[in-house]
């Protein structure tokens, strides 16, 4: 009897350790899933250009530097940079006011109307927002807005400000108004309250959701492709030189797209889960 | 009177933002596709269906969509079951399945390239190994079907990420107690993840649903990165008519076919995953 009882309980742990043993090697098969690819991406980027077209690939970068030196060097890489930054920064700029007012409103009063501007923020996830680019492009050019960073950064803000709106929006949520009430016995007026005691607290997050604005800017393609000609963003340089660019510059870009990408997905992991979770509900 | 008006004020800007950049060009896309000098016309959407590539663009579209997103839905599914099951190291995991979704799609593009390319890492594993003799041409006119198979890689490895952080942060609102109470009721691993789990996901995986196939319809960078024109898809289309052939209004009634066919899915899953009223957690 007892003999039974304990291969029964031997097996059970055998079955649980092999349990285990799958468990692991799913999660290290997933992690090799997600980081191979862009490690292949850098070692590209590490080799020379004659590396890069060689044959067959030993998957170790040569940590020489021509292929980046090439990039750079490259006519019009440097600009297409530039104003891959400015762009971002403006649609930041520009989604972050616009969103957190709403996103205050949102969370601090009752108001009719509330309702139908919740639905035209959500609704603009059903949409292939990058399209917006098409007709955009002619009331650009009958306002002077084509071909420059703020009309692409419009565009882009568009992208962004549903994210702004429903991430501020919790976030103001998540201060009591009892806070803000105490500032104002005080003698605080309703902004400088807003100010001193809410602006504080919420600015980690406040920051979390700009970085993510600049993200979502920085890896936009189609619409900046539409409509940038002179002072295209990177993306829009790669995208157009794609069948003319050699391989090592292709490399060297993508490089350059997934650094900053990289750099702030990690700055902002805390915030990651609480965005998205919020921001789809 | 001045605190009624406060919300309103603050809404304001991103109302008007919304109104102008985002309900304005949509309805403007059906403008420049249904008129031509002489006020209404079909003869652009004419010449968008008669041309040679739009039925084999729609098709490649919706086949991609079709095997990549059920094919996400899977593994994200695993990926939030393994995450929500950790205990140590749970957000470095996390960090790291998540790093994707930072990604532009054109550095997917790029990087699954160097993978797939014909002196590329498959390639140079392949011949390593001994299982061909000389490199091969995957990505060439010849081979559609290898160019779409890294397509489908390069989209399910990019895009996997949204999909999952929407399922974890889903699960995450799913009470412990119930699993408690359905284990104590004798219910494995398995019965538990069909009984509670997926019933109770149904908002995320709808959201999750909805906001991946639209992505996987708005298809572009990726395609143009591993296939060129070879392997032509909706977004791409649009892109050349109004880019490489200068017609607006083509590019605008391709604009309508995507635009169609991404509300047709959102209510297809709106209906299909319906909530129940007063049924969330």
């Amino acid at each position: 009897m007892t003999a039974i009882a304990e291969t029964d309980a031997a097996r059970k742990v055998e079955v649980r350790s092999a349990g285990r043993f799958l468990f692991i090697a799913a999660i290290v098969l997933l992690c090799a899933w997600v980081l191979v690819p862009i490690y292949l991406l850098f070692v590209n980027t590490l080799s020379s250009p004659q590396e890069v077209t060689g044959f067959p690939k030993t998957g170790i970068p040569s940590f020489d530097f021509g292929s980046i030196q090439f990039f750079v060097n490259f006519a019009g890489v440097l600009w297409a940079l530039w104003n891959s930054v400015l762009v971002a920064v403006l649609t930041m700029i520009l989604s972050i006011v616009i969103g957190a007012a709403a996103g205050y409103a949102l969370s601090r009063f009752e108001f009719p109307g509330k309702g139908t501007f919740r639905m035209l923020v959500v609704m603009t996830r059903a949409f292939p927002l990058p399209l917006l680019a098409l007709p955009l492009a002619v009331l650009f050019i009958r306002t002077g807005l084509d071909d420059t960073a703020l009309g692409l950064a419009i565009v882009h803000t568009v992208l962004a400000l549903p994210f702004a709106v429903l991430i501020t929006f919790s976030l103001f949520s998540g201060i009591p108004i009892e806070l803000e009430e105490a500032a104002w016995t005080l003698g605080c007026n309703r902004w400088q309250a807003f100010r001193k005691v809410v602006l504080p607290l919420v600015l980690p997050g406040i920051v979390a959701s700009a970085v993510f604005a600049f993200t979502i800017s920085w890896n936009e393609v189609f619409a900046a492709a539409v409509l940038t000609i002179q002072n295209r963003t990177l993306p829009a340089f790669l995208v157009q030189s794609l069948n003319v660019s050699p391989l090592h510059l292709k490399f060297a870009g993508g490089a350059a797209l997934v650094i900053p990408a990289l750099i702030f997905i990690f700055a902002v992991r805390k915030y990651l889960f609480a965005m998205w979770g919020i921001a789809n509900r | 009177m001045q605190q009624k008006a406060l919300p309103y004020l603050l809404l304001l800007p991103a109302t008007l933002f919304l109104l102008v950049f985002f309900v304005y060009p949509f309805v403007q896309i059906a403008f420049l596709a249904f008129t031509g000098p002489d006020g209404f016309t079909l003869q652009h959407v004419q010449t968008m269906a008669t041309h040679w590539k739009f039925k084999s663009a729609l098709g490649w579209t919706l086949l991609l969509a079709v095997v990549v997103v059920p094919i996400q839905l899977a593994l994200a599914l695993s990926m939030a079951s393994i995450v929500s099951r950790l205990e140590r190291g749970r957000s470095t995991i996390l960090y790291i399945f998540s790093i994707p979704l930072g990604l532009s799609d054109l550095a997917a593009g790029i990087i699954w390239l160097a993978i797939f390319e014909q002196s590329g890492f498959l390639n140079s594993l392949l011949v390593g190994l001994g299982v061909i003799d000389r490199p091969i041409l995957f990505l060439g006119y010849q081979n559609l079907w290898a160019i779409f198979i890294a397509v489908v890689l390069a989209e399910i490895w990019r895009a996997t990420a949204i999909v999952m952080v929407i399922l974890v942060s889903g699960m995450g609102l799913i009470p412990r107690e119930y699993y408690e109470a359905a284990e104590v009721f004798g219910a494995g691993a398995w019965k538990r993840f069909i009984k509670i789990t997926l019933p109770l996901l149904r908002p995320s995986l709808q959201t999750a649903l909805i906001l991946r196939t639209i992505l996987a319809f708005e298809v572009f960078a990726v395609v143009a990165a591993l296939g060129g024109t070879t392997m032509p898809v909706l977004m791409g289309e649009t892109y050349q008519w109004q880019f490489a052939l200068q017609d607006r209004s083509v590019a605008a009634a391709y604009a309508l076919v995507i635009l169609a066919i991404s509300i047709a899915a959102t209510l297809f899953y709106l209906r299909a995953l319906r909530v129940p009223k007063g049924a969330t957690i």
